[in-house]
């Protein structure tokens, strides 16, 4: 059995197995299959994480973060996690191979998915003209006429990284103020290529094989109209990732995990949680990689707060358990 | 980075398209993270059913024309030829147990 299972590999999860193998807890991330280092890979330059002043790749910083973890002593593991009993003293992670990981201890940092518009035809044009991933496809639309839906941060660095291939890119925005922040405003509305349509909300994907357009309907006037379009991205959000633990943690009323005040500590003995899917506010790399560090902190407390007895006991008195317990008694 | 075969523009219609094999493009860039992440799984599809399937790939910067004429709009893109046709498209980085849901009919 396993002192500490990290779930995610975004800034949080990795922050947290950094702290945890620095402690000795020799900590196993589950970083998934294919979404290893999370939402950042996608990012291209990153602007705001401390101790970058150049900036840094989002990948590059997600595979730093990664070596950062692994020097100390953590496993990274590229599986999925498909399901969680974290009911007893003992928790147990089931992986996609099939292995049952144990641990003490576990620490969510599964972080958020994608908001989908919730539209009829979103699914099956998702890759034939909709996309979530900006620099995965916006290649491929060089001298195209696209439009990205959103006005948060996303969707302003999507627009201006988009305006690199597109010969026009609308930002389809709900309301007549943006949520972004005041720069990444300002960049997007510097830009010649980029188009604000306020009070709009897309209410139909249209097209048959591929996307070819939208319809908006007007937020304030409540009229509809069509818009041409060769590609149509989608920023507004991300939802906390937590079917995982549906029935077991609480929630709050964001969705996220709730914890106790200002820690990672959940409902539940022993599981902790860290970063966006903890978070419906900040969403920041910095704020989750914070987060990470609060939730190894508590779970190496709590590990050191178990006496060999208890251990003993809840692991049925296996000689590995003992050993956990003098390693963290120190 | 992977050890499957590289497809080129000038190469598909020799390699894909009068194969007799059934073939599967991925369809891929060095800049597309989801790409990276899902060329390890496809190479271990490959090395698991190399009596059923060939997997090769594609690289969308250097070969253009064949990712145009394949509409191709998202990467990664895994198509699946028979002779000379399209008959399976899955787009996106997938876990390996998905992505061999999505192959079963060519994996059986």
């Amino acid at each position: 059995m396993r002192q500490i299972i990290i779930i995610g590999s975004g800034p949080a999860g990795y922050t947290a197995g950094i702290y945890a193998a620095r402690a000795g807890l020799e900590p196993l991330i589950v970083a998934s299959s294919v979404e290893a280092g999370g939402e950042l890979m996608k990012t291209t330059e990153v602007e705001n994480f401390p101790g970058f002043p150049d900036g840094i790749q989002g990948p590059e910083l997600m595979f730093k973060l990664q070596e950062q973890a692994e020097k100390f002593g953590a496993e990274v593991l590229l599986d999925d996690v498909t399901s969680v009993d974290l009911t007893g003293d003992v928790k147990k992670v089931t992986l996609g191979s099939g292995t049952v990981e144990e641990a003490v201890t576990v620490i969510f940092a599964t972080g958020s998915a994608y908001r989908k518009l919730g539209l009829a035809d979103e699914e099956r044009l998702s890759g034939r003209g909709v996309s979530w991933c900006a620099t995965c496809d916006g290649f491929f639309f060089k001298q195209k006429e696209i439009a990205v839906v959103g006005g948060g941060d996303s969707a302003m660095e999507e627009a201006t990284f988009l305006t690199r291939f597109a010969s026009k890119v609308y930002v389809i925005h709900r309301s007549e103020s943006l949520r972004a922040s005041k720069i990444m405003q300002q960049r997007a509305m510097d830009n010649p290529k980029i188009e604000f349509l306020y009070n709009k909300q897309v209410t139909a994907i249209l097209g048959g094989e591929k996307a070819t357009g939208v319809q908006l309907t007007d937020t304030v006037e409540g009229g509809t109209s069509e818009l041409e379009l060769d590609g149509l991205f989608i920023a507004i959000g991300n939802d906390p990732r937590v079917h995982l633990v549906h029935g077991q943690l609480d929630l709050t009323s964001d969705g996220t995990i709730a914890v106790e005040g200002r820690s990672s500590k959940t409902n539940l003995r022993g599981v902790f949680a860290a970063g966006d899917v903890i978070d419906a506010t900040y969403r920041q790399a910095a704020t989750a990689a914070g987060s990470g560090v609060v939730a190894a902190l508590d779970a190496e407390h709590f590990l050191a707060s178990l006496d060999q007895s208890f251990l003993a006991e809840h692991t049925d008195g296996a000689a590995e358990g003992i050993d956990t317990a003098e390693s963290v008694a120190v | 980075m992977s050890t499957t075969k590289a497809v080129t523009d000038a190469s598909f219609e020799a390699d894909v398209l009068q194969s007799d094999k059934t073939i599967l493009v991925d369809f891929w860039a060095e800049w597309c993270g989801p790409c990276r992440a899902v060329s390890p799984i496809l190479d271990q599809i490959a090395a698991e059913n190399s009596d059923k399937i060939e997997i090769v790939k594609l690289n969308v910067d250097d070969n253009p024309q064949t990712a145009m004429q394949y509409q191709i709009t998202s990467i990664p893109a895994m198509k699946v030829y028979k002779g000379g046709q399209v008959v399976k498209t899955v787009i996106g980085a997938k876990p390996k147990p998905a992505l061999e849901a999505d192959l079963a009919e060519f994996l059986a």
